[in-house]
């Protein structure tokens, strides 16, 4: 409270006297150097070997490259493979790769290298951090230096988009161990200093196959702070930050020509997880009523600043085969306390587990305050992520958890039976297995939607709103991206226009 | 003879170092086994294959028994290998290194600070007690006490770095960027991390000051002609010595290990924060590391500002001879 009064009263200041913007703004455009603010530091730079975004946030497309790439509008482009095309019987796909690509160190890339990459990754304990995506893989045959087939065990339709992830980038044997430190990869961009704590520096790399990049450097600095993160913007210390950690800053930097402000989309669902192993949250009538004492347009505006979207099934807004459900199990409290009296339930007693982001721990405070209105007393329970990982997700040690699930495509896991949350529907493993061999959009579309239906009146969980990302940037700056299919700064396509 | 008290007074802080350095790891391997969270699960996610986890585990080494853990890390820090760091893979002795050469120059230019304006203050308002200016500067040190450090850091990163433009909003460019612009970076935080640490000295100090003005030798000094501001600095100050010299001691350890949130704020690569991370990520050499460093700072700080206030004091080394007088 105390630091935003504070801020508000300064910005006054700074308004009333009219500061010019500093000396950055003398440099030439195509000669300056790109800041990019990030909340977290990664703990490694090999996308191959973590799960944490700041990775990605840091080396995707910008340092490493895949057979394909992830686009900003969430297309499946060519990367390091120029074509890819699937056999009649849908058991596996052939790409051409790319000539004259190579690393940072000089390294060629080739299909043996492509294979090497795929088969590391897909090894048994191999530590990549989504090992579904090679789930299907059968094997990988190089065919001739610059043609690769992977031999699938499944059909699978999104294999092309698989390889897109991060976590499919293509490595080099000489390298591959230590990318971790000292990361060798074929984009763009290369390394160049890494002041743990502080900041990663990446430079152009000169032999890169494709377009120059346009800036001199660019450094991701890191930023815990919410409120020094606003300062950096505003004393011109940092130019971007592509996922803006104080939404209730940003009415300050809309209301300034010198920002740009962007509010777009992302693939993470933010739910109110409910562990339907524990009674009486396996009676589906409990979970309606803490579905329906639930109003999300009170959470998007009180604890997202109303930068976010309410859902009402586990399918981001953007997507082809979204279903607006916010009506099933809409805010009702009177409905709440009947279906918990029609159940039998009296004296409910939950507790609420909050992993760290804001998110989280702001519409926690909310929905323990809205379930308490209908009579189920919520106990909040602060932790950090390794806590949440361990017991809540793991352990399955929790009533109800607020989590976003980051992942794009990621519909299956309600049909996991031994996931944190889970509610046995036969429905909704039928579509998802059928999806796999479905390649028609408007099937696929149909298909979708009705497991969004199912899940949604199954109340398997809350669904309460779309994390949106929300970019904050120097507003002589083009071409950062607006939305995030895929978690990821991708600073390839950026600019100073002056 | 003053050498051989002193020698004792070594050679027991020195046991006392080696048995302090073990009981913290020992406290902190324990309690770290304790807190639910495994790094190796933080590491791959939640898609993770539980078989993944298990290698990286076992590759961590996580999967042997406790006090063969222990043991294995204790053999290392013995002949000076800390490990490497779970999460970073990289030495933990380098971690330490670069984060030191943040936190100990912060650290030092702090207390530097802190002396430097408490010490002045406390003997002037002394010399004045009870005058109006007395009142003022124990009611400033009130407030600057009352004021958390986080407030004081962000209304000088608005001031100075928003509006003024004279300093970053914080990070740090490292000593590379030469010794001029490390300084610029630390200036602020040091500031903010002093106030308290100054208002606190500056009571303390003014009380035994002032205490110290109502003995009779400093009577007798201001019969001999000194002003009361004389007799403060050079008979009323050196009696008081030992005890600011231990609070001094005590600030240093705590701006070493307790600049968390003044790193936070300024976004400084010190070693609270990888301390917090380390802890967070369940990064046990490092936390270790962090811990060891720390104990043995503090531990070493206040053996020196303990050994100074012998110096200061006779009567603290019982066998030093009485000196016949000029």
């Amino acid at each position: 409270m105390l630091t935003q009064t504070l801020r508000v009263g300064l910005l006054a200041v700074v308004c009333a006297t009219g500061v010019a913007l500093g000396a950055t703004g003398a440099m030439a455009a195509s000669q300056r150097p790109l800041v990019v603010g990030m909340a977290l530091e990664p703990p490694h730079l090999d996308p191959t070997a973590g799960a944490a975004a700041a990775i990605d946030e840091i080396v995707y497309a910008n340092l490493f490259e895949g057979l394909t790439a992830i686009a900003s509008d969430g297309s499946v482009v060519p990367a390091l493979a120029t074509t890819w095309t699937p056999a009649d019987d849908g058991l596996s796909w052939t790409f051409t790769l790319r000539d004259g690509v190579t690393f940072h160190d000089g390294s060629a890339f080739d299909a043996d290298v492509a294979a090497f990459s795929l088969d590391r990754a897909r090894a048994e304990g191999a530590p990549n951090a989504q090992p579904q995506l090679f789930q299907a893989i059968d094997r990988v045959e190089v065919v001739d230096p610059t043609t690769l087939t992977i031999h699938l065990s499944t059909p699978d339709a999104d294999l092309p988009y698989a390889m897109g992830w991060g976590d499919a980038v293509m490595v080099h044997p000489n390298s591959a161990d230590e990318n971790m430190t000292a990361p060798v990869g074929t984009g763009p961009f290369r390394l160049d200093a890494w002041r743990r704590g502080d900041r990663v520096r990446l430079v152009p790399y000169e032999e890169y196959w494709g377009e120059a990049p346009q800036l001199p450097s660019v450094e991701f600095a890191f930023i815990a702070d919410p409120t020094v993160a606003l300062s950096a913007m505003l004393a011109g210390d940092v130019h971007a930050f592509p996922n803006f950690p104080a939404p209730e800053s940003l009415p300050l930097l809309e209301g300034d020509a010198r920002y740009h402000v962007e509010i777009g989309t992302t693939e993470g669902e933010t739910i109110l997880a409910i562990n339907s192993r524990r009674a009486p949250l396996d009676d589906v009538r409990v979970r309606r009523a803490i579905a329906s004492s639930i109003d999300r347009q009170a959470l998007v505006d009180g604890a997202m600043f109303g930068t976010a979207t309410p859902i009402g099934a586990p399918m981001p807004p953007h997507n082809a085969a979204y279903l607006d459900l916010t009506s099933v199990n809409a805010y009702d409290p009177d409905r709440a306390r009947a279906l918990l009296a029609e159940a039998g339930v009296e004296n409910l007693s939950l507790t609420l587990t909050l992993p760290p982001p804001a998110y989280a721990r702001r519409s926690g405070e909310l929905i323990a305050a809205q379930m308490r209105a209908v009579g189920i007393d919520v106990a909040l329970r602060p932790v950090e992520w390794a806590e949440w990982l361990t017991k809540a997700f793991r352990g399955k040690d929790y009533d109800l958890t607020i989590v976003a699930h980051t992942e794009p495509a990621d519909i299956n896991i309600y049909t996991r039976p031994d996931y944190y949350f889970h509610v046995e529907n036969e429905r909704v493993s039928e579509i998802v297995a059928a999806l796999d061999s479905t390649v028609d959009a408007e099937e696929r579309v149909a298909l979708l939607q009705e497991a969004q239906r199912l899940i949604a009146e199954d109340a398997v969980n809350g669904f309460l709103f779309q994390l949106p990302k929300i970019g904050v940037w120097d507003a002589r700056l083009d071409g950062l991206w607006s939305d995030a299919p895929v978690q990821a700064n991708d600073v390839t396509g950026v600019r100073w226009t002056e | 003879m003053v050498t051989r008290a002193l020698a004792l007074r070594l050679a027991g802080r020195l046991a006392g170092l080696v048995g302090t350095l073990l009981a913290a790891a020992v406290l902190v391997f324990l309690a770290l086994h304790i807190m639910p969270g495994d790094p190796a699960e933080l590491m791959l996610g939640i898609n993770a294959d539980p078989a993944a986890v298990a290698a990286l585990r076992e590759q961590m080494g996580l999967d042997e028994p406790l006090f063969v853990q222990f043991g294995a890390w204790l053999s290392g820090v013995v002949v000076g290998d800390f490990g490497t760091s779970l999460t970073y893979g990289v030495p933990v002795s380098t971690l330490l290194m670069e984060r030191a050469s943040v936190s100990v120059p912060l650290a030092v230019l702090a207390v530097t600070l802190t002396v430097a304006v408490a010490l002045p203050v406390a003997v002037a308002a002394a010399v004045v007690r009870d005058g109006w200016a007395d009142r003022t500067a124990m009611a400033g040190a009130q407030i600057l006490l009352s004021v958390p450090n986080i407030w004081l850091g962000l209304v000088g990163i608005y001031v100075f770095a928003v509006i003024l433009r004279w300093v970053p909003a914080g990070g740090f460019p490292g000593w590379s960027g030469g010794v001029l612009a490390g300084l610029t970076a630390l200036a602020l935080p040091a500031i903010a991390l002093a106030a308290p640490q100054a208002a606190i000295l500056a009571r303390l100090a003014r009380i035994a000051v002032g205490e110290a003005m109502d003995q009779d030798y400093v009577a007798l000094a201001r019969a001999k002609g000194l002003s009361a501001r004389q007799a403060a600095w050079r008979h009323a100050l050196p009696t008081v010595w030992a005890p600011i010299v231990t609070i001094i001691g005590l600030q240093f350890g705590f701006l070493l290990a307790g600049a968390i949130i003044i790193e936070t704020v300024f976004s400084l690569p010190g070693l609270g924060r990888l301390l917090f991370q380390a802890v967070s990520q369940r990064d046990i050499p490092v936390v270790e590391g962090v811990v060891l460093l720390v104990v043995a700072a503090v531990v070493v700080a206040n053996g020196i500002c303990d050994l100074l206030a012998i110096a200061s004091d006779p009567r603290q080394s019982a066998r030093r001879p009485v000196s016949a007088g000029p």
